[in-house]
């Protein structure tokens, strides 16, 4: 990235869109559910048919004022609108949407490194349908005819709007992925980008480090995965820099991400906005959930992953950041129980982190995963050699004792790798005199060939002791 | 017309006396006979008719409840859903098309033995007050025919007054329903906006329009609303519960009934002969024991101008749905935009686009403040003026519509003339309270006059018990 970060500050603000795990549209019977062959998942009002009209659905509410609430949200009375463009694959050529008065203001959310984004608002609305044009260049503008799938269409959507409180592509992905984490761990989404499930549209602009006037931003659309938006904030950053400090002006745009070329390119202007002609929805009654019913849904919210962070942290003594990657892969409540359990906590979280990676992980016994710490703790095995039994306990489950003593595992003694480690040094003497010279590069050399010659059973902090020693004496 | 009504033919074919096809046949003879000249009717659904009477028929001699208005002809206004029967709203652009639902009103017609006979001619998508906005061209006054029925519901008050069905439904949007009634000297109720679904209704200006019956008495008016009103889940503007029981107190007099004669709907722009049939009228109510007293609801004179705003912002987005892609009409075009331009262009008539623009522009940023949002503001004026009057009143009367039925093009070049046929029948819907027309005899003309009787929210009881006595008063001779 060619930007000057010590002259200039990255400003950027996320719109995600998320579909809801609903069983049905949200203002009609017609399933929700992705895919299937083209239209049908319809019904009259999904196609617009004249004298339909909306029904709005109680579980789409209901997801919603949970992630509302997920989302530290205020949950409040709130009216749908009409939003009136045409479009063909929009079967009524206007969108029901939330505009003035959404149900979910004023929110935030804590990623993992402690930073505190704030919410806007998160409203509901109809999702569209989908077109595909055939023929031209395959876009709507040169095509020889066009086919619409109205499966989606009226699929219900919550639109997260957060504020510009974002300051780098990393802050940007790590929302996302945060925000993702909380629509699957309340329930109320899938959170499948590659689905569409969740699909981000973001906000950037810049200005000079100490500046506190927001620059002109541009929208970013059609950002499929967490890796395109961090290159997306990095392109549509350095140009807006490249533009201004060509004495140029950034003019606000919506402009579209293309993942093989790698940039962001124009899509329309966005000065002179379109107009909506926004007016409330006749065909609806306001949204005014009851405080008792808000109350119902904040009581049965399962615990948030920035509350499991904190709780790990806490309990296990390791800092945040570690705690995360821990949460992410759903093993924090393991790892409580493991200590619990009276595993060593370092050690525990050690683990966790770096050689636990596979799924099946998750249905480890805390008991059994308590004693393998204890007896990696009291030298009964090697770092090496407990991660050997923790990956095969993942696998087959059993007892860690057991799966050492199959392995034919038992520490060895000092004086055997003493022996081992001598004979390595009169058999290297330049690699030995690098390592009295202080070449730290060289003690992985030493290290490895003492693994090797006792096929993984020396605990590699042993070796390197040894080695210490041998250049002290 | 059918000397029994259609609670006297339900009654005898639920006993057996007549059967349902016979009273079908009476009717498509009579239908035959002058349909020509009156042109009510879109589509007439004759062999739909046949099977619906045959069964009503078999359930009576099944001995099973053929429902209230067993063996009933009716007439549908032909902007609600018809299950497999074309829904054209008079318009081009959905010329051909056939729902693949009833509406609620529909099906629970007939589900209480009704028999639908034909869908009947409207304004387009239900704007304008004489039928002549119509795609499909005008229906004519059975009175007259040199004159208009009114509009925009003018088939169905057509088909009623020429004795084509005994009842009819129609839309009422902003006197769509009493305007005609009142011209074609039958009577016509909008109920309350929330007592009958609106669900296959297809839409012109959501917060106001409301389905209600024509009939030529107060009693058939008032079974009508029973059977097709009450709660609908399917509307989420339904109201909870039945629609009022008005039938039961169709004999209870006005006495002590508090009568309010609004000052503002009684002044300039009102036919003389028209205002001397409601000062009849308010003297027939006094004669049968109401107090009557003049009011003054001043916000009605904005009533109109205010509707022009409402109504076409809400249709400018209703209607955005003909583009052409999924059903009716379509001009093909090199690119959709072109196509849903083309048709549009060609799909619609005049008033149509002409309301579609105004709608469009008292929405758009910049003057949405100024138009839509003044609008909506002089709306809850409106509401709450005749609310503090039915603190003091259980019923307000006033013409229906200013004059009697006017002749073919009287008014089709100035569209501002026509838009004030409205001017008493407006308020009513911009508030969402009650109102009909009653017949109360004729102008110098000769031809009919109506009576509007308003309510508040749900006051339809004293709303038919006024009706009542107004039309009881005219039989007997005692009103005229």
């Amino acid at each position: 990235m060619s930007i000057d970060l010590d002259r200039w500050e990255i400003v950027i603000g996320l719109e995600v869109h998320t579909e809801l795990s609903t069983r049905t549209k949200l203002f009609s019977g017609a399933t929700n559910e992705f895919g299937g062959e083209p239209n049908t998942h319809i019904d009259a009002l999904t196609l617009g048919l004249p004298g339909s009209l909306p029904v709005l659905n109680e579980q789409a509410v209901e997801l919603a004022i949970r992630v509302g609430l997920a989302l530290n949200c205020t949950v409040q009375r709130s009216v749908f609108a009409r939003k009136n463009y045409f479009y063909p694959d929009q079967s009524k050529n206007y969108q029901i949407s939330q505009f003035d008065l959404p149900i979910n203001v004023e929110g935030y959310l804590e990623l993992p490194d402690g930073t505190v984004a704030g919410i806007e608002r998160a409203h509901l609305e109809e999702d569209t349908g989908k077109s595909t044009h055939i023929g031209g260049g395959g876009r709507i503008h040169d095509a020889q005819h066009s086919l619409v799938d109205y499966n989606r269409c009226g699929v219900p959507l919550l639109e997260i709007v957060g504020k510009p409180d974002l300051r780098s592509a990393e802050q940007a992905r790590a929302f996302v992925a945060e925000l993702r984490s909380i629509l699957v761990a309340v329930g109320a989404s899938d959170g499948k980008m590659e689905e569409g499930s969740l699909r981000v549209d973001c906000n950037v602009s810049v200005r000079l480090r100490g500046s506190d006037e927001l620059g002109t931003r541009c929208e970013i659309k059609n950002i499929n995965s967490l890796r395109s938006l961090g290159r997306a904030i990095e392109y549509e950053a350095a140009r807006q820099v490249d533009l201004i400090d060509a004495g140029e002006r950034v003019e606000q745009q919506t402009r579209h991400w293309n993942e093989d070329e790698g940039r962001t390119l124009k899509l329309r202007s966005k000065e002179g906005s379109d107009d909506y002609r926004y007016f409330p929805d006749p065909d609806l009654v306001a949204v005014d959930p009851s405080q008792e019913w808000i109350e119902r849904v904040r009581a049965a919210l399962p615990i948030l992953p920035a509350a499991r962070r904190h709780r790990l942290a806490e309990r296990s003594g390791a800092p945040l950041e570690q705690t995360a990657l821990i949460v992410e892969r759903g093993l924090d409540d393991l790892c409580l129980a493991t200590i619990e359990a009276g595993g060593d906590a370092t050690r525990t979280i050690t683990h966790a982190e770096h050689n636990l990676s596979d799924e099946r992980a998750r249905q480890l016994s805390p008991t059994a995963f308590a004693e393998l710490v204890g007896m990696e703790l009291d030298g009964q095995l090697s770092a090496t050699q407990a991660k050997t039994v923790l990956a095969e306990m993942v696998v087959d489950g059993g007892r860690p004792a057991d799966i050492a003593a199959s392995h034919g595992f038992e520490a060895m003694d000092t004086s055997e790798l003493e022996g081992i480690v001598d004979g390595l040094i009169s058999s290297n003497p330049g690699e030995w005199q690098r390592f009295c010279d202080g070449d730290g590069k060289v003690t992985g050399f030493f290290v490895g060939k003492v693994m090797k010659a006792t096929s993984g059973q020396a605990d590699g902090k042993v070796v390197t002791a040894l080695l210490n020693l041998r250049k002290s004496s | 017309m059918s000397a029994l009504g259609a609670l006297g033919l339900a009654a005898a074919v639920r006993s057996g006396e007549r059967s349902a096809v016979d009273v079908l046949d009476e009717h498509l003879a009579r239908i035959a006979e002058r349909e020509p000249e009156i042109h009510a009717f879109n589509e007439l659904t004759a062999d739909h008719a046949r099977s619906a009477a045959e069964a009503v028929d078999r359930s009576v001699a099944e001995g099973r409840d053929p429902g209230a208005l067993a063996g009933v002809p009716v007439a549908v206004k032909d902007n609600l859903c018809t299950r497999g029967i074309p829904t054209t709203c008079s318009s081009r652009i959905l010329e051909g098309w056939r729902p693949p639902y009833d509406a609620t009103v529909v099906s629970r017609l007939a589900d209480a033995g009704a028999v639908m006979v034909g869908k009947t001619n409207l304004d387009e998508f239900a704007m304008g007050s004489s039928t002549e906005n119509s795609a499909f061209g005008p229906t004519r006054n059975p009175h007259d025919i040199t004159r208009v029925p009114g509009g925009s519901s003018g088939g169905s008050a057509a088909a009623v007054a020429a004795g084509f069905s005994p009842i009819s439904l129609g839309s009422d949007t902003g006197g769509s329903i009493r305007q005609p009634a009142s011209l074609c000297g039958v009577v016509g109720v909008k109920p309350t906006y929330g007592t009958v679904s609106r669900l296959g209704l297809v839409a012109f200006g959501s917060s106001l329009d409301q389905v209600g019956p024509f009939a030529t008495t107060v009693a058939d008016a008032a079974a009508v609303c029973e059977v097709i009103g009450g709660h609908d889940p399917g509307d989420s503007t339904s109201i909870p519960g039945a629609f009022p029981s008005v039938s039961d107190h169709l004999d209870d007099g006005v006495r002590g009934l508090r009568v309010g004669l609004v000052t503002e709907m009684m002044g300039e722009g009102i036919a003389p002969d028209v205002a001397a049939r409601v000062r009849a009228a308010v003297d027939a109510l006094a004669a049968a024991g109401a107090t009557v007293e003049e009011v003054s609801v001043p916000a009605v004179s904005f009533g109109l101008s205010a509707y022009y705003l409402v109504a076409p912002a809400e249709a400018s987005s209703n209607l955005s749905r003909y583009d052409g892609v999924r059903y009716g009409l379509r001009v093909d075009a090199p690119t959709t935009g072109e196509m849903m331009e083309l048709t549009r262009t060609a799909g619609f008539g005049d008033e149509v686009k002409r309301r579609i623009m105004l709608g469009t522009y008292a929405l758009s940023a910049g003057y949405y403040d100024a138009f839509y949002n003044t609008a909506l503001k002089v709306r809850t004026l409106i509401r709450t003026e005749f609310e503090t009057a039915y603190e003091r009143f259980d019923v307000l009367l006033s013409p229906t519509s200013p004059t009697t039925a006017f002749e073919f093009g009287a008014k089709t070049e100035d569209p501002l003339s026509m838009y004030l046929n409205d001017v008493c029948t407006i308020a009513t819907n911009l508030a969402g309270h009650p109102a009909m027309s009653v017949p109360y005899g004729t102008g110098d003309d000769g031809l009919p006059v109506g009576v509007q009787i308003m309510a508040p929210t749900l006051g339809e009881v004293p709303m038919f018990r006024t009706a009542a006595v107004l039309e009881a008063g005219l039989r007997d001779g005692s009103g005229s």
